[in-house]
This record gives C-alpha cells, structure tokens and sequence, in this order.
C-alpha cells in the first residue's frame, strides 16, 4: 500500500509538469488552432528565468573586511553580494535563499510579455497557413531560442536550490497513519503540485467565472460568430496566448529546483506534452490536465523494480505506448471535442 | 530517355553530372589557399551529401506527394544502420548482404509503423510517427531487446560496432574495412593538377550510383500514375474517398518505400563508416530530415536533394569558422570595426552554427515557403521579364521542376 502512495506522490510531480505545459498547449490550440512547436522553450524560458533571478540576486561586488585577516595578515577581501549590502545581511541571506519563488514574480510579466512578441510577431501570420507550416515555423523558433539560451547559459545544467525551508525531504507516511519512514518524499515536489494545482485552479475559475473568460469559451466553439456580435476576439486570443505562455513559464521556473536546467530542458518536454495533449483530447483543457497526472503517474508505476523485472525498460516507453493505444481506440483522445482537427 | 519526359531527362543529366563530377566541381579552391577551408570536395563531406540526399527523396515521397509530416523518419535510418552493422558483424564486411538487409529490416519497421500510424491523418498522424520513433529511439539507447535476449543487440550507450572476437563466417582473408566485393570503401585516388588535389573515392561513387538510381526511381513515381494518386491525396483525400479510391493502401506503399529510401540511407551510412549508435534515431534527427526537405523546397524533385547538401554543407563548413578565421577576412578594416564585426557575427559560427541553422529554417518556412526551388525559380522570374514581359507571369506559374 505505501508502495502504491510513493509511486503516485512521485509520479505527481512530474504529471504536474505535464500537465501545466499541456494545458499552455491546449489553450493556444484552442484559441488560436496554433500547433505550437515553441511551447517548449516557453518552459525554457521560465526555467532561466530562475536562473536569471538567482544570478541577479547573488551579483557581488569585493568588500575590504577590516575584522578578518588572511594568511599573510592583510585585511580580508570578502565578496559581498548587493543585496547584503543594501538589505542587510539577514534580509539578503533570505532574498538569495528564496530566489526561485522570487523569480515567479519576474516570471510572470517577462512571459507575458515573451507571449505577445511571439503571437503578435511571428504566429499571427501563420493562422491561415497549414498546420505543416505552424509546426515547422515554431519547431524552428524552438530551437533558436534553444540556441540563444545555449550561447548566454552554457550547455551544462545550472543547479538551482529550492529555498532551505523546503529542502530535504519529509516523513509524509506518519501524516496518513503509516509506520515512521515508509513514505519519504522531496518537500519542494509537494510544492510543485500545490503550486501547480493552484495555477490550474486559477486558470480554470478564470476561464469559467468572468466575463473575459466566457467570451474566450465563445471564440473557441465559434470565432465567426463572436466576431460578429462586435467583439475583438483577436486581442482576447493573443492575451490566452501570453496567458498560456505564463503557465509554461511558471511550470518553468518552479521546476529548476527538482531538474537543473540546460537549454535541452524545453525540447524534452515538448515531446512528451505533446503525446499528453493528444491522449488528452486536442482541444480539451480538462483532457490535458487528466492526461497529464495519469501518464506522470502512469510512468512513475512503470519505473517500479517489481515491474521493471516482468517488463524491462517499460518505464522508457510506457508513455508512447500508451499514447499509440489510445489513439487506436479512442482516435480523439480521452476527452477530445468532436470535430476538433479531424480531416 | 528512359520513360521520362525532355525536362525530368536534362534535370536528371544535370543531376547525375554533379554526382559524379563533385569531387571536382565542390573543390574550387586551391589546397592550401586562404579559402580553401569552404571546399566540400573531400570523401567524409560528399559521402553524406549524397547519402542524406537519398534519405529525402525518400522522405519527399511521403512528405512531398501526400502532405502526411513524418516526424519519426531518422528511426528508419537508424535500423538500416544497426541491421547493417549485425551483417557485418555476423557475415563479413562484404556490402550488399549489409545494404540489402537494412532495406529489408527498415521497409518491415515501416510496413508495422505506417499500418498503425496512417489509420490518422494530421497532426495525429505527426505525433504517432513521433511516439514510434522516440520508443524505438529509447529501446535502442537502453537496450532492451538485448536485455530480455542476454546478448546485446544494440549495444546501448556505447553503440554497435565489429569487433575482432565477432563471427564473420564469410570473412576469410577478406579485407577488414567494408567492401564491394574486395573493392574497400575507404580507398580512394588521388589527382593532383596544378594547386588543386582531387580525391574519388569508392565508397562515396557507390552511394552516388546509389543515389542517382533513386533519384531516376523517384522521377517515375513523381511521374506515375501511382504518384497521381498521392498528390491528389494532398490536394483532397476526402474528394478521392466519394469517388471509390481506397487511399490507404497508396498511403502505406508511399510510406515503406520511404522508409526503404531511409534505411538504404542508414545502411549505406555503416558501410561507410562500420559503426552505429542510437543517436541516429534521436527526434532530432528527424527535425533535421523534416528541416532538410523544406529547406529545399518540398514536393519538387531537385528541392530535398539541394535541402540535404546545403544543410550537410553548413554543419561542416559553418561550425569549423571561429573568431580567428573572420579576423583574417576583415582584417582590412580599423581595428575597432573589425571587433565590432567579429563581435556581431560571432554568435552565428563555430558552435552557434545551430543557430544559424534554426533562423535560416524560419526565414525560409516564413518567406519562401517554396524552399530554394521558388528561390531559384522566382530569380529565373525576375530575370526573364526583362526579356520578355508577356511570357514570365506564365513561366512563373508553371511550378514545379
């Protein structure tokens, strides 16, 4: 039994990434219908924008420290980041150590913004185009920016520490009634799918709840229509456009803690996002969340010994094979709308 | 000539000149000069020119004719490679076992792959080539078969290669690098004229022979009534559906000769140079087939061909400029502008040459999406009208070559 609940705490985190880049996908898919190729390096993006953040608040300038001699018994040059300098030391330890759920702040509007430049930019001019077209066009924007970050960052992963509040693991069996230690889980990964539970909640409640969100559920089932009754649908799509980018972002920069980021991180996600949205359902942002948990967690059970000594290496294919199943049977995925990219 | 009409004949001429003069034509500068660096005339470079120029005819038959975007093309490469590599390691160095058993290997994958996969059309159909190639991708780097069989099939991480303990039953005292029936591949001959020295190489003229034979195999499907077929399915499959066509038989057909084409490609890639590794199977890889053919100019016979050496041509030549060879270019300029212009153009050679790669592909999905084809084809244009005003606007028209 406490088997079964590691195995599905462990698939949660993973699921969330799935499912927060997937529903980015599927609302662009929906909105715009836009094959967005790029959404990977949108999780990119927000992942270097931790390390941006964390970088910013570490810069240090060289300060004399008249207290400390060093060996030769001149006064010790210490390096002291600004932040210390300006905060105080306690206030900057604390800014430094929080620097990754700082850096969701900062995400926020540069993603926004990344958004805007991208539809208004590039995707704009591709709506009437094949979905060939918009697949090679953001799959060539995907490995740009793949590039760009390469260039600034360096190839190799960048650790990036979740603050020490939520570092190391904790005993989560004893909270459901189990033996001490049985169920031993990262603190940070229970973050991430809080976190990601809430940014799928907002997203949701946004979409079901206000009036901007119903006129977008409008333009989804009819652009035409929406249209005509007077209102820009346009500008409301390119605002779901930034929206979903922030959603790749957020999913971004809270990751860095559990996977060191390089700038392959986006292309790896792309890919399995992408079966998650089509197991989900094209179009369906429920399907993309459900699709998301179940092949997370679907993978996680894959990765067990015991079932790794009946079926080995399943863990690495159990994702495609289940997608190739589902397509086979049920051709519009799990929760896909009728009509939605049929030819 | 030989069943196909004046123009496909005088391309197909042309096409076969360039294969077979290209240790020449390529090499125009002389060894040792400043430019000499920006020669494509050596053996390594040509043999991948013509080789991935087989793999996108191929893949231009599938992607080219029906619009069905594979994205799981390189996992047919890669089986051609690994099944070739098991001859040489089970039978001897000899080729044609090689290469006719990766045709075979790959056209069985693809039979299975494109019987599953071409049941969608669309985006679905992207995805499901993509989901194949990545779990054969992840079966070769980990090795699975090997593990439940007990003996390493695809060698995992280190990739597959011909040892010295391995059975070669028919080896004999043949030679011990791959060979056409005692004439190595790795051989060559070298022609010195003035400054210039030019190499040909046997293994790089059987896989130019190679190519040109697919190349005049594709002319006639391009031409055929069965390649008819796959445009129409294109244009309207649902239009082909009322009229009492089955199209997915043309499909699947269309799909195994392509991944035939690949894995002629991937064996023809291990005779060559006898060892593989799964890499070649990554996703990655088939972006970069995928990148390849629009480059070039999809659906136009000369296009995926121009798409492959272009695209080969860079990896190689744009990835080994650095900073110092672009300061021995402008070196005529002051000293601050010449850092100026280093510095700009710095991000774009050398490692960055993904870079380049990426934006050019962008440029062209964007601007052309015609690839090099309606490049050529639109100067053509330009140049023409001054003639003869009245004649371009229909020329230009005309499409494909």
């Amino acid at each position: 039994m406490d088997d079964i609940i590691l195995q599905i705490l462990n698939g949660l985190d993973k699921g969330s990434a799935y499912a927060l880049i997937a529903l980015g996908l599927t609302l662009i898919f929906g909105t715009l219908g836009v094959v967005n190729f790029a959404h990977g390096a949108l999780f990119l993006i927000g992942a270097f924008c931790s390390v941006s953040v964390s970088r910013l608040l570490s810069i240090s300038f060289e300060m004399v420290d008249e207290t400390q001699l060093d060996f030769l018994g001149n006064p010790l040059k210490v390096e002291t980041p600004y932040v210390h300098a300006w905060f105080g030391p306690e206030m900057g330890a604390s800014l430094i150590d929080w620097a990754v759920p700082i850096a969701i702040l900062f995400a926020i509007p540069v993603m926004i913004l990344v958004g805007f430049v991208m539809e208004r930019g590039l995707i704009k001019h591709f709506y009437h185009r094949p979905h060939a077209d918009q697949i090679l066009v953001t799959f060539g924007l995907a490995i740009v920016i793949g590039e760009i970050v390469k260039a600034n960052f360096g190839a190799n992963p960048i650790p990036t520490p979740a603050p020490a509040a939520f570092a190391g693991a904790m005993d989560f069996g004893v909270m459901l009634g189990f033996e001490p230690n049985a169920i031993i889980y990262p603190i940070w990964r229970l973050v991430y799918f809080l976190f990601s539970m809430v940014i799928i909640a907002a997203v949701f409640v946004f979409l079901q709840f206000t009036t901007f969100g119903m006129v977008v559920r409008a333009g989804m089932a009819d652009r035409e229509t929406v249209g005509l009754l007077g209102i820009d649908i346009d500008k409301r799509f390119t605002f779901m456009f930034g929206l979903a980018a922030a959603v790749a972002g957020l999913a971004g920069v809270m990751y860095t803690p559990i996977l060191s980021p390089n700038y392959n991180i986006g292309m790896d996600f792309l890919v399995l996002s992408f079966v998650v949205v089509v197991v989900g359902g094209m179009g369906s942002l429920p399907g993309a969340v459900l699709a998301g948990f179940m092949l997370g967690i679907l993978q996680s059970f894959a990765s067990m010994n015991e079932v790794k000594s009946i079926l080995p290496g399943i863990d690495q294919i159990i994702i495609y094979l289940v997608a190739i199943i589902i397509l086979l049977t049920r051709p519009r995925g799990l929760m896909g709308r009728k009509g939605v990219m049929e030819e | 000539m030989l069943g196909m009409n004046g123009k496909d004949t005088t391309l197909f001429i042309v096409v076969c000149l360039m294969v077979l003069l290209a240790p020449i034509l390529l090499n125009p500068f002389p060894t040792g000069s400043a430019f000499a660096q920006f020669n494509a005339g050596y053996p390594a470079l040509l043999q991948r020119f013509v080789i991935f120029g087989i793999l996108v005819i191929g893949f231009n038959i599938l992607f080219g004719l029906t619009g069905y975007l594979s994205f799981g093309h390189a996992a047919f490469l890669g089986v051609g490679s690994f099944a070739a590599v098991w001859m040489f390691k089970l039978l001897s160095y000899n080729i044609v076992p090689a290469i006719v058993l990766s045709v075979i290997v790959a056209g069985l994958f693809s039979v299975v792959i494109g019987y599953v996969s071409l049941r969608r059309s669309g985006i679905y159909f992207s995805i499901l080539t993509l989901a194949f190639a990545q779990m054969m991708y992840s079966i070769a780097y980990s090795d699975l078969v090997g593990k439940v069989i007990g003996t390493p099939i695809t060698n995992g991480e280190t990739g597959l290669q011909v040892y010295n303990d391995d059975p070669q039953i028919l080896l004999g005292d043949g030679p011990k690098t791959p060979h056409l029936f005692g004439l190595e591949m790795n051989s060559s001959f070298t022609w010195d004229v003035g400054g210039w020295s030019f190499v040909f190489q046997n293994g790089y003229y059987l896989a130019g022979i190679l190519m040109i034979a697919s190349f005049y195999l594709a002319i006639r499907i391009f031409r055929s009534p069965f390649g008819l077929i796959l445009r129409s399915i294109k244009s309207n499959q649902n239009r082909l559906n009322y009229t009492g066509i089955s199209t997915r038989p043309y499909m699947l057909t269309a799909f195994v000769i392509s991944g035939m084409y690949a894995g002629l490609a991937g064996g023809l890639l291990a005779a060559m140079d006898p060892l593989t590794g799964a890499e070649r199977m990554f996703w990655t890889a088939s972006g970069e087939i995928v990148i390849m053919s629009i480059l070039g100019g999809v659906g136009t016979l000369i296009g995926p061909i121009l798409g492959a050496g272009v695209i080969k041509y860079m990896e190689n030549i744009v990835s080994t400029i650095n900073d110092n060879v672009v300061h021995g270019w402008v070196a005529f300029m002051p000293d601050g502008l010449e850092n100026f212009f280093v510095a700009i153009i710095h991000p774009f050679i050398g490692k960055g040459w993904h870079l380049t790669l990426g934006l050019v592909f962008m440029a062209v999905v964007i601007f052309l999406p015609g690839g090099l084809v309606e490049l050529g084809q639109r100067i053509g244009a330009k140049f023409r009208r001054k003639k003869a005003p009245e004649s371009a606007a229909t020329s230009a028209e005309k499409g494909t070559v």
